[in-house]
């Protein structure tokens, strides 16, 4: 008995490591092509100053000092992170509420209910922009709505607003992610079991008192699901922004995402599009890697 | 220990992989491409051999694309060793994906490139268009254009100066802004078409003390303000000085008393009402549509709507430039040429290419872009329009362009210029920001490009 044939036949399986590799080889190709090479030459071309067309030059880390300088730039996360709100937190709050709801009222037609609330994320985004584009215009559907109900005074030109255009936009967000957080904690709480709640109603709680007992706490890997989704969402708003209001009025509602494609298409600072595209991977990278220690911590 | 050594290998190969690549740009091929203009110019297609051609364009729209799809069409019929592969997409797309196209190794022969410094501009410094000149000799093609039109087309070689310099692509239709009228409503209110410009603000006064809205404006997406500008700029600013901004070349100002006059006199109509309420949340295509519906007396827009609202408004409307300071005078306005077509210097057959420009601008030409609801850009007063306000339309065009009365797009000037005029006029329009405030933000703007010289 030789010396390797009885190494592997002790080894556990898998070993030894470098089949394992040939095992992942081909996804670990796809990815790197298609996802790191463009990321690493991303991060190269933050580097340089590059209109797209001729040989960049070198420009250090002048490109990142221009996106934390730049007021246009640094109010651009600035709105990224209110949409954030409008985007993750408000269809948190209003996903648990209604899910709650749904599922203890044993609703009759729960299925109906869940695709009616769902319905939006089946929707592209591009049309969700363009009909609600419409419902906000200063003759559209919201502001013919408001002077139906005798408020008819509250009536304006929504997206041109300035304080009011970027929530506007956010709303948007909050009808379009709403679905999908009921669906997911919808799922989460279908799971948690029912003697729960008997023991809890028989120790005398309310509707509340459960919700916040027993449900809360069971969904809290859903909630971690749900806000990283959302989250990222918020952050790479790109089409919402582009076609309802192109960042205006004046730059009241650019993105991150929006000036990635304005400079690199549009003006042609190619080097700047990627050091803000970098930020914002970093930036998306932190916010989930926090939200997903905050939530989840405890539940192993 | 032996993940270790993966991880340090890994991180060794991503190490080499960032060192090994090379700026961005100077991926291989020379960057010498400038290409040597070619000392005899071949003008007959039929000796040129068999020859594809690619050409990529935006004429997408029903009468670009019925007048592109005949010339192309007959083309190939006079001269059957030529094919045209046709690349057709949108404005916005075509704007996206033309930078990667050029520089790629499989570059098409002809392409629509707009005229701004921020396309047109670019590629001339990248040296990836040829200079049309030899070919403009050749065909006479500096007979056929009047200056005014050869100008938005031509760069100096380093693309530092525009307006002047080299010739670049050639147009086939022509873009001019003036004042839409709702000529039923300009009747019922008592009023004659103004003839002067102190005749057209009174006319504003008096639809709005009749409670009528006297301007239609959309500017949701920024831009539309641009044009109302330059009307209201041309009356009150040198052409020359105009023209410097507007082309990005060294030697004018923003902050002058005349810029500053224009542009509070914009800031009183929004004072006076004059404007339709919420139009920066109204969108562009909403509004030119609600003043086809009888929104408004005046729609201030260019003559690109002339289909659409002549089919919605037939006799109802009428079509004038902007009136001059004094009546019979020379009008100023924003304008130019389409989309011109330019030879890329990687195109394999530039006679080729040159010929297929040739037949596509000619005088016959000029007829099918007529006929099928198109503005022609030269002779464009002996053309037969489809219908009376496309002959208005023709003949407000000819006269500006004859006059020399043509200004370029006020957004052309820098590559940034388009955003930083779209946001500051916004501000100004929502009074968040004065007249003088929005003029140095766009100096500040100008300065910054003329000053890398």
């Amino acid at each position: 008995m030789s010396v390797t044939s009885r190494a592997r036949r002790s080894a556990p399986p898998g070993e030894p490591r470098t089949i394992g590799w040939l095992y992942a080889a081909p996804a670990l190709l796809v990815y790197g092509a298609f996802l790191l090479y463009p990321l690493i030459r991303a991060a190269q071309i933050s580097l340089y100053d590059w209109d797209g067309l001729t040989v960049g030059t070198w420009a250090g880390l002048d490109n990142y000092r221009q996106v934390a300088q730049d007021d246009g730039l640094r109010s651009a996360f600035g709105h990224a992170l209110v949409l954030m709100v409008f985007f993750a937190g408000v269809p948190l709050v209003l996903g648990l509420a209604l899910a709650a709801v749904l599922n203890r009222a044993k609703v009759r037609g729960l299925a109906f209910f869940r695709t009616v609330v769902f319905l939006p994320q089946v929707i592209a985004m591009v049309v969700v922009a363009v009909a609600w584009r419409r419902i906000y215009a200063p003759d559209g559907s919201l502001n013919d709505l408001l002077s139906a109900v005798g408020l008819g005074d509250l009536g304006r030109a929504w997206l041109g607003d300035y304080a009011l255009a970027l929530p506007a936009v956010g709303l948007i967000g909050t009808w379009f992610e709403t679905g999908l957080v009921t669906v997911l904690m919808l799922a989460g709480m279908g799971r948690v079991d029912r003697q729960l709640y008997e023991a809890a109603r028989l120790d005398g709680a309310g509707p509340v008192r459960e919700f916040f007992a027993i449900t809360l706490p069971a969904v809290r890997g859903e909630i971690s699901v749900a806000l990283t989704l959302t989250v990222i969402a918020a952050l790479k708003t790109f089409d919402l922004v582009y076609v309802t209001t192109k960042g205006g009025p004046g730059n009241e509602t650019s993105v991150p995402s929006y000036e990635v494609y304005h400079q690199a298409f549009e003006v042609g600072a190619v080097g700047l599009a990627c050091a803000i595209g970098v930020t914002l991977t970093v930036v998306i990278f932190a916010i989930s890697f926090v939200i997903t220690r905050l939530v989840e911590r405890g539940d192993a | 220990m032996k993940q270790q050594a993966t991880i340090a290998t890994a991180s060794a190969a991503v190490t080499a992989l960032v060192l090994s690549a090379c700026a961005p740009g100077s991926g291989g091929d020379d960057e010498t491409g400038a290409v040597a203009t070619p000392q005899a110019v071949q003008t007959d297609p039929a000796k040129m051999g068999a020859v594809t051609l690619t050409v990529w364009d935006q004429e997408v729209r029903g009468g670009g694309n019925a007048q592109f799809t005949q010339q192309i069409a007959a083309f190939e019929k006079k001269y059957p060793n030529i094919t045209i592969k046709r690349v057709s997409r949108s404005f916005d797309d075509l704007t996206k994906t033309l930078r990667l196209g050029l520089s790629s190794k499989d570059a098409p022969d002809i392409v629509q490139a707009n005229n701004t410094r921020s396309q047109m501009g670019q590629f001339v410094k990248a040296k990836q268009l040829i200079p049309l000149d030899p070919w403009m000799k050749a065909y006479g093609w500096d007979k056929r254009y009047p200056a005014s039109v050869r100008s938005v087309v031509s760069y100096s070689p380093d693309a530092k100066t525009f307006g002047s310099g080299n010739l670049y692509g050639l147009p086939q239709v022509g873009e001019v802004v003036g004042i839409y009228v709702n000529k039923s409503k300009l009747t019922s209110l008592g009023l004659q078409p103004p003839k002067d410009w102190a005749a057209f603000e009174s006319s504003l006064a008096t639809a709005k003390a009749k409670g009528q809205t006297p301007l239609v404006l959309g500017n949701l997406d920024k831009w539309p303000a641009v044009h109302l500008f330059g009307v209201v700029q041309g009356q009150y600013v040198k052409p020359d000085q105009i023209r410097a901004l507007g082309f990005g070349n060294a030697g004018a100002s923003w902050t002058t008393p005349e810029n500053t006059k224009a542009a509070s006199t914009l800031v009183s109509w929004v004072d006076k009402g004059y404007l339709n309420k919420g139009f920066n949340g109204q969108g562009y295509d909403p509004a030119w549509q609600s003043f086809t519906k009888g929104q408004g007396l005046y729609l201030i827009a260019g003559t690109w709507l002339q289909a659409d609202i002549s089919k919605a408004m037939g006799s109802g409307v009428e079509f004038m430039l902007p009136p001059p300071a004094q009546a019979g005078g020379t009008t100023y306005t924003t304008g130019a040429s389409g989309q011109p077509f330019a030879i890329t210097s990687k195109a394999k057959n530039p006679d080729a290419a040159a010929a297929f420009i040739n037949f596509i601008t000619t005088p016959e030409a000029m007829r099918t872009i007529a006929a099928t609801e198109n503005l022609p850009v030269v002779d464009t007063a002996d053309q037969k329009a489809p219908n009376p306000l496309g002959q208005q339309v023709f003949s407000a065009f000819d006269k500006t362009t004859t006059t020399n009365g043509l200004l370029p797009y006020l957004d052309w000037a820098t590559p940034t210029m388009s955003d930083t005029i779209g946001a500051a006029l916004q501000d100004m329009l929502a009074q968040k920001a004065t007249p003088e405030q929005t003029l140095s933000r766009l100096q500040k703007d100008y300065a910054a490009f003329t000053s890398q010289g």
